[in-house]
């Protein structure tokens, strides 16, 4: 199944560098329209106000963080489906758990290479 | 209790060096008056303390002895140079380390999105190789996220010997002083702890496990 890399990716982090980072690693493997919200609440308002294919969301960020907006988004009835990936320093058990059963697609940890984040995208978007 | 009606001789010498300092500074006052007068107090006194509330009392002055010489050596310790001086330098120092390290990663990835737009000019061999090389560059640069969080968790314990410290010269300025009441947390917080120390995290194949584990 191909992937259709034209789709409009949001990217969560209220670090500007890692935001940078990831966005330079998505144009490096063709995801090209890509968007940045610096935290939950930016994000959300941009999620319901366009289209997007993908979210991927730091977890630790003021005022709301990347597990309220995953709840937000899956309690939304127009994007409860959205793929929405965690990348984040979080890596205690209970953390993936608590992600897990908030219906994260993918669970990320920092640090990341390029080859684990091009792995984990297809795999959302493999199964969405 | 001793029979204190009973002054020995050293006693009723002492007492009556007393009865005549009081003479020479209150002329008017009689000594058998005075006398009349501490006796009175001296024999109410007879059966209220028992041996051990003697000592407890005696406990007590020297609690209350040691709590004056603690507070007495706090303050000589200059403990008010740890919340006023030496915190705020070193949180201060912390953050100037971040501000820097992400000043230096920016500079980073702006030549590396440079050589990203060179490599689209050059032939597919020539531009993977350099694609490659930038692609270990960001991965790289991703240190100044994870450096950022250990510093900010750094900064949250500094913060946390400074209230206590606070809370102990309060403590010592302000006798029976109540406990400063717990911040509540903000909703999500136990879920909070940032970047493990590699000792102890998990590694992408363990949250690989973990996740598939649901399925």
């Amino acid at each position: 199944m191909s992937i259709d890399k034209s789709m409009n990716v949001l990217i969560v982090d209220d670090y500007k560098t890692m935001l940078r980072i990831i966005r330079n690693l998505l144009k490096q493997i063709d995801f090209n329209n890509v968007e940045e919200a610096s935290d939950g609440a930016e994000a959300l308002g941009k999620l319901r106000a366009n289209n997007f294919g993908l979210v991927i969301s730091d977890w630790n960020m003021q005022p709301m963080t990347g597990m309220q907006l995953l709840q937000e988004v899956r309690a939304d009835t127009r994007l409860k489906t959205l793929p929405f990936i965690m990348i984040t320093a979080e890596s205690k058990v209970e953390n993936v758990i608590a992600a897990k059963q908030a219906g994260v697609s993918n669970y990320i940890v920092k640090p990341f290479n390029a080859e684990t984040l091009r792995e984990k995208i297809e795999k959302v978007l493999v199964h969405a | 209790m001793p029979d204190i009606s009973a002054p020995s001789a050293a006693s009723r010498g002492i007492l009556n060096q007393r009865l005549a300092e009081i003479g020479t500074r209150w002329p008017g006052a009689q000594p058998a008056m005075v006398a009349e007068v501490v006796q009175s107090v001296l024999s109410s006194m007879r059966g209220d303390l028992t041996r051990v509330e003697t000592s407890l009392l005696s406990e007590v002055a020297e609690l209350g002895r040691t709590i004056a010489a603690a507070r007495a050596e706090i303050a000589a310790l200059q403990v008010d140079d740890i919340t006023a001086s030496h915190i705020p330098l070193a949180t201060d120092e912390l953050d100037a380390i971040v501000a820097h390290t992400a000043a230096a990663t920016d500079s980073i990835l702006e030549v590396c999105e440079t050589l990203d737009a060179m490599g689209a000019t050059l032939d597919n061999a020539g531009s993977q190789t350099l694609q490659d090389a930038t692609t270990r560059i960001y991965e790289a640069c991703s240190f100044q996220d994870i450096t950022g969080q250990r510093i900010t968790k750094v900064v949250a314990a500094l913060k946390a010997i400074d209230a206590k410290v606070n809370h102990i010269i309060k403590t010592f300025e302000q006798p029976g002083a109540a406990s400063a009441a717990a911040r509540p947390a903000p909703p999500g917080a136990a879920l909070l702890n940032g970047p493990q120390l590699p000792a102890s995290a998990m590694d992408q194949s363990d949250i690989d496990k973990l996740m598939a584990s649901f399925d």
